[in-house]
This record gives C-alpha cells, structure tokens and sequence, in this order.
C-alpha cells in the first residue's frame, strides 16, 4: 500500500514533484561543480608546487633577504684593458658569474643538520639556488691616452667594422643539491628524459643535468658540455617535469659543493626542503625549526599554496569565496522550496489525511507516507542533480581552461622560460610561470555528498510535513471540508 | 452496543464557547438501523464523531461494548475505528490518485494484511457493492453514485459491527440516492450491522428502524 500510494501521489501531483525535484537537482548540481572545480584547482596548485618544491615536501625553510643585502644578484662585471682577445680591430671580451639568485638570501648549511634533528622530520634536503650570467661583448680594439686628431682616418674595428660595438647578457637559473637527498625538494617532482642523474659519487665533480626544455632551446645535448662560471660542465642527462603542466625548478642541476665553490658561497644553502612522518607532525615541525632557526622563514605547503599567482589563483578565490556561497544559498532555497512545497500538500490533503485517519491509519503510517514522497522527491532531485552535475563536469574538461600560475619561490627563478634569460640585472625574484589545464576530477565523496544532500532534503521537508500531518485530528480534518 | 451518558461537547472560537451536544444520553443495541436528523449546525455531525471515536466530549462517557472511548488514547481509538467501525462520507472522501480497488484497499493496510490477501478481499467488497469490473478505475472516472459505493465497499470491507454514514445521499440525485440506500439497507440486514446514518432527508431516515431527532445539540426521539 506505501510503495503503491507513493507512486500514485507522485505521478498525480507531477507539477509539485517536478518542482521540487528541479530545485534539489539545480542544487547539487552546482555543489558537484563547485567541488570539481575546487578539487581542480586544488590539483592544479599541488602541481605548480609540486614542481618547484617536490613531491612530498611538507615545509620549506629559506631566508627572507635583509634590507641591503646584496648577497643575491647585483651583477657586475670588470674588464682591464688587457682583457679580451683582440683581432682585426675588434676586441672580444667575456665574463660568467655565478651568484645566489637576484631576490634571495643564503645562510649557513649547518642548519640542514639543525633541521633532520627535529622530531618526526622524516626527511631534509638543501639546495642552492643561483643564477649564471654571461656577459659578451665586442667592442673596437683602441688605444689608450691618444685622441683622433682632426682629420683623422674615421674609426674602424668592432663587429661593424666601423668603430662600433656589441654586448649581449645571457643567464640560466642552477640549482646546486645533494644528489643523495634526491627524495625530498625539487628533484624528487622530475622525470628523467636521457642519460643519468646525478649520484653521490658525483660530489666535487664538473657535471651537470638540463632541464629539456631549456637544453633544447640551447641546442644541448647529453654528452656535450655546458659553461657555468665559465667553467666546462658534462651533461649527464636531461630531466623534464613529471606533471606535463609545469617546469621543472631550474634549467641545470649540479652537485651542491661545486656550486657552493664557484659561486663563492661556500658552507651556504638558499632552500631547505623538509618532510614531516606524517601531515599531522607538520604543524610541530614547522614550530620547533622556528625555534631552532629563529632568522629562517619557514612555511608549510599551505603557506606555499598562498604563493601561487596568475589567474590560477584568481580561479581559486572564485571557487572558494562566489562558488561555495552560491551553493549554500542556493542549496538553502532548494530544501525551502521542498519544505513549503510538502507542507502546502499537506495542508492540501487535509481531508484526505482526515479520511484515512478515519478509516484507522495510524499517525505513524500517515507521516512515514509524507515522508517517503518527499524523501523520493529528493532522490529524483538528487539524481537529476547528479546526472546535470557531471555533465557539467564533463564540459570543464572538454573546454579544459588554461590558467596561468605564477611562483614566487627563489627556486622557481628562471625556470621555464625557453632560454631562461633573466637580461643583466635581471627581475628580483622573478616568478616562473606555468600554464596549468584545469581539469575538474569527479570524486566518490563528492557523489556521495550528493546523494547525501539529497536525502537530507527530503528527510527535512518530509519530517516538516509529517508533523504537520501528524498534528490533524480526524475530526477537524473531517470538519474543516464540511 | 453503544452507550452514551450525559455526553457534551463544546468547541472553542474565540473567545466564544459553543455547545455542539449538550447531555445526551442514548442507548443504540447491536445490529438496530438508526437516522438521526437535524436542522444543519445541530449537532448531528458531532454526534456522529463521538460514535466514531473521532472525537473526545468535553463531558460524559461512550461506551462501545466494553470500551469506554471517551478515555482512550489516540493509538487506541485508531485501532478501534480500524477493526470495528466503517465510515461513510457524504463526500465520499476517495482518495483522487487511487483507483477503487485500492482505495478499498486502503481500509485493510492497519490490518497489516499479505498484499495478496487484502487484494481478494478488496475485490470481494467491490463485488458485493455491483462494482467488480471498475477496480482498475480512479474515482474520477466514476459517476457520483458509483463512487458512493466504493466508500461503502471500503468501509465494509474490514467486516465492521458499526457503520456510520453522515449524510450519504448528500452529493445524489433521487435515483441514486434510493439505490444507495437501497444497498446499505440490504448489506444492514445482511450482516447484522449497526447502523447509524446521519441525514437531512426525510425519505432517507424514514427508512431506519428509530429515528432520533437533534437541535441545538439536544437529542431526542421521534415516534
């Protein structure tokens, strides 16, 4: 008798159940989205991150550059007049340098151990993050203290030949790491793409790996060589990011000594990537390297994700700020319309509840029936929700937006650029950008919180109705339709 | 049988305090055919309530048989009105999105009956109402007499010892309402009901063995 009124009352008030049914599915339909979305987001953020501070890193400890402090970038570079190889009038002249990245600050290596001393760190590794600049230039091949007399031979030489000259500024971003702690940092989000990587037993050694992207665009190859502070590296091999999405964190990687030592930056990092035993250690950790290393700034990955620019992080505070009100007002509006629309049947089937309480129904019999109309409402609502809700989900991934995100990480400077070229005195800080496919993932839990919302809007309106049904006295019922 | 003793019933509206039955006593034995009549607003609807257990008086008692319903509660009234009390509306009151035989139907569920069971039997009720053939129909496909006789066949179907008809030929022409009446007198003698129909037609409560007359909430006979 229930299941067989229940169809009869549905299929014969369609208009109300359609109604309602279309609000609950507008409803969850937008929570599915909203949650895709913001699930989407979420993944695209870890990717960026990922790239520039490796799978698995749960803080990042660095050190936020002192007013005046020159130690990072400020580039210069000194010729004496005997400098240079002279031919056919022209004088060549150049110069690398490497130094700590425009922007940032380093500090004593020491605090590597500082930091795996912590409890519950399960792993640290440091990194030196550093630019090589190149400066070229080509200038006519002069003499000193004599002025050209008037009348004079015009001036000759220089790559024109007529007395002019040429400079060029050319850098790529290093990154200086301990091979051995490869799992944690930014090498741990890398793929390698040719060759090998670097090991311990490169330590003290002139080799180098290359990010893809930018040996290609230099036209360098495993097995050539590469300069950095005007020293011969070998390229071992080549490395490309393991999320398509994102740039690895520089465009060469070599052994942490030797970039420690030609950079004159000996005993310093600028990075110290940290892993908690597990994400709730993290808050503890964080704290106590704060009191173990007061000068550092240290963040965790929610710190980091704050970091995250370009219209990626824009999509985020959508989704986070407009997308969840949106869904809790208009989930609000769905479950008040189930609400009036049940008691306004109720009320409407006054003499009818009267009848069968009449007849004998019990109040219990009468509210499970108000109840399961409207909790079937719900799960109509609920699947078309759900049915509209991964169409929807389906279209963001066919349209598959390209957001944009930016890092301001000191280990993200220069990287993915094709030619990493930062210019003499390049931008401080220079943020790597991505571009980052939104993608929208559909998740168990959010098809269960779905059908969940569902059945809590048509429990709530159902209980709403029932009491109110439960509240008619037969004789009233029967009277009031006198 | 019923047993009513100085029964009265006042309605609060407003502030105004209505008297619908003022000391009725009254006696119906098993199996007696009785009409009460009135002018509208009399009291006759709310008589009928106390016999249904609708409905508490403010004061008295009825008793029906050895229950006393003006004590019982709510859960206890219900059963009684599902096992030994039939109602019949003068508006029918059918259910609009159940066809007839489920309607019927709807009498059995507190019985807690197998589908199977409360289908033949529902079935059998619509037969002896000369409606077999329209179970599959909704009460809008029916005229206003064959609804009747589903209402009847719904509240028979549980096999009552009471059954209360508040004005059942109110919504019928002439023709009808004699067969309406024709069939609850037969389906009285039959099965040894008590039955009590409330009504404003004369020809329709010259047909009951006693009639009873109520104004103003005061009851009494007519000879």
């Amino acid at each position: 008798m229930f299941i067989t009124y229940l169809r009869r009352e549905l299929a014969g008030r369609r208009k109300q159940t359609a109604i309602v049914a279309i609000g609950m599915a507008l409803a969850i339909a937008l929570v599915i989205i909203v949650n895709a979305v913001s699930s989407g987001v979420q993944l695209a953020q870890a990717t960026v991150l990922e790239s520039v501070y490796g799978v698995g890193t749960d803080i990042t400890v660095s050190q936020t550059p002192a007013a005046g402090d020159t130690s990072g970038g400020g580039q210069k570079f000194d010729f004496g007049a005997a400098d240079g190889t002279r031919a056919e009038g022209t004088t060549t002249v150049s110069r690398s340098r490497l130094t700590a990245t425009r922007g940032t600050s380093t500090f004593d290596a020491t605090a590597l151990a500082t930091v795996g001393a912590v409890d519950n760190v399960s792993g640290a590794s440091a990194t030196l993050a550093l630019e090589n600049t190149t400066f070229n230039g080509a200038l006519p091949t002069r003499t000193q203290g004599t002025a050209p007399a008037e009348g004079a031979t015009p001036p000759e030489g220089g790559p024109d030949g007529a007395g002019g000259s040429s400079f060029n500024v050319d850098s790529f971003s290093v990154l200086g790491f301990d091979p051995a702690d490869e799992a944690v940092g930014p090498l741990s989000a890398v793929t390698l793409t040719d060759g090998r990587s670097l090991t311990k037993a490169d330590a003290g050694a002139h080799v180098a790996v290359l990010d893809s992207s930018y040996a290609t665009s230099a036209s360098l190859a495993t097995g050539g060589t590469v300069a950095i502070a005007g020293t011969d590296f070998t390229i071992v091999g080549l490395v490309t990011a393991a999320s398509a999405d994102a740039a690895t964190a520089a465009n060469a990687y070599i052994p942490l000594d030797v970039a420690q030592t030609l950079s004159g930056l000996t005993g310093q990092v600028s990075n110290i990537y940290v892993q908690a035993a597990s994400s709730t250690d993290i808050i503890q950790v964080q704290s106590e390297i704060e009191k173990a290393l007061p000068a550092a700034t240290v963040k965790t990955q929610a710190d980091l994700a704050s970091s995250v620019s370009g219209s990626l992080s824009s999509a985020s505070d959508l989704v986070k700020n407009l997308g969840l009100w949106l869904s809790l007002i208009v989930l609000a509006a769905a479950f008040l319309i189930a609400v009036l629309f049940t008691v306004s049947g109720v009320t409407r089937r006054t003499r009818e509840f009267g009848t069968l309480k009449a007849i004998g129904w019990s109040n219990g019999t009468i509210v499970r029936q108000v109840a399961g109309e409207s909790l079937v409402q719900g799960l109509i609502g609920g699947a078309a929700g759900i049915a509209i809700g991964l169409l929807g989900i389906l279209v963001v991934n066919l349209v598959a937006p390209t957001l944009t995100a930016g890092t301001t990480s000191v280990a993200a400077a220069g990287a993915g650029g094709p030619d990493g070229g930062r210019g003499f005195g390049g931008a401080a800080q220079a943020a790597a950008t991505s571009d980052i496919v939104l993608t929208a993932p559909v998740t168990v839990s959010v098809i269960l919180i779905a059908v969940g919302l569902s059945v809590l809007g048509g429990l709530l309106a159902g209980a709403i109705g029932g009491w109110r049904a439960s509240r008619l006295r037969p004789a009233e019922a029967l009277r009031s339709m006198a | 049988m019923y047993e009513l003793t100085n029964v009265t019933k006042k309605y609060d509206q407003g502030k105004r305090s209505v008297t619908a039955l003022s000391n009725v006593t009254l006696t119906i034995p098993d199996g007696q055919m009785v009409a009460i009549q009135g002018p509208t607003g009399g009291g006759k609807s709310t008589l009928l309530q106390m016999l249904g257990a609708l409905d508490r008086p403010t004061d008295g008692t009825v008793h029906l048989g050895e229950a006393d319903l003006s004590r019982l509660g709510d859960g206890k009234l219900g059963v009684i009105r599902a096992t030994r009390i039939g109602f019949v509306f003068q508006g029918f009151n059918l259910i609009p999105t159940l066809t007839a035989q489920e309607n019927v139907e709807t009498a059995l569920a507190p019985l807690g009956l197998g589908h199977a069971d409360r289908r033949a039997r529902a079935a059998a009720a619509l037969d002896s109402v000369g409606l077999g053939d329209r179970g599959g129909h909704l009460p809008a496909e029916l005229s206003g007499g064959q609804q009747q006789r589903v209402a009847i066949a719904r509240a028979l179907v549980k096999e009552p010892t009471v059954l209360l008809a508040d004005e059942p030929t109110g919504n019928l022409d002439e023709g009808t309402r004699d067969e309406i009446m024709d069939l609850l007198e037969g389906l009285w003698r039959d099965r040894g009901l008590t039955l009590i129909v409330v009504t404003h037609d004369s020809a329709v409560a010259r047909r009951a063995q006693r009639r009873l007359q109520i104004t103003q909430g005061v009851l009494k006979e007519v000879a």
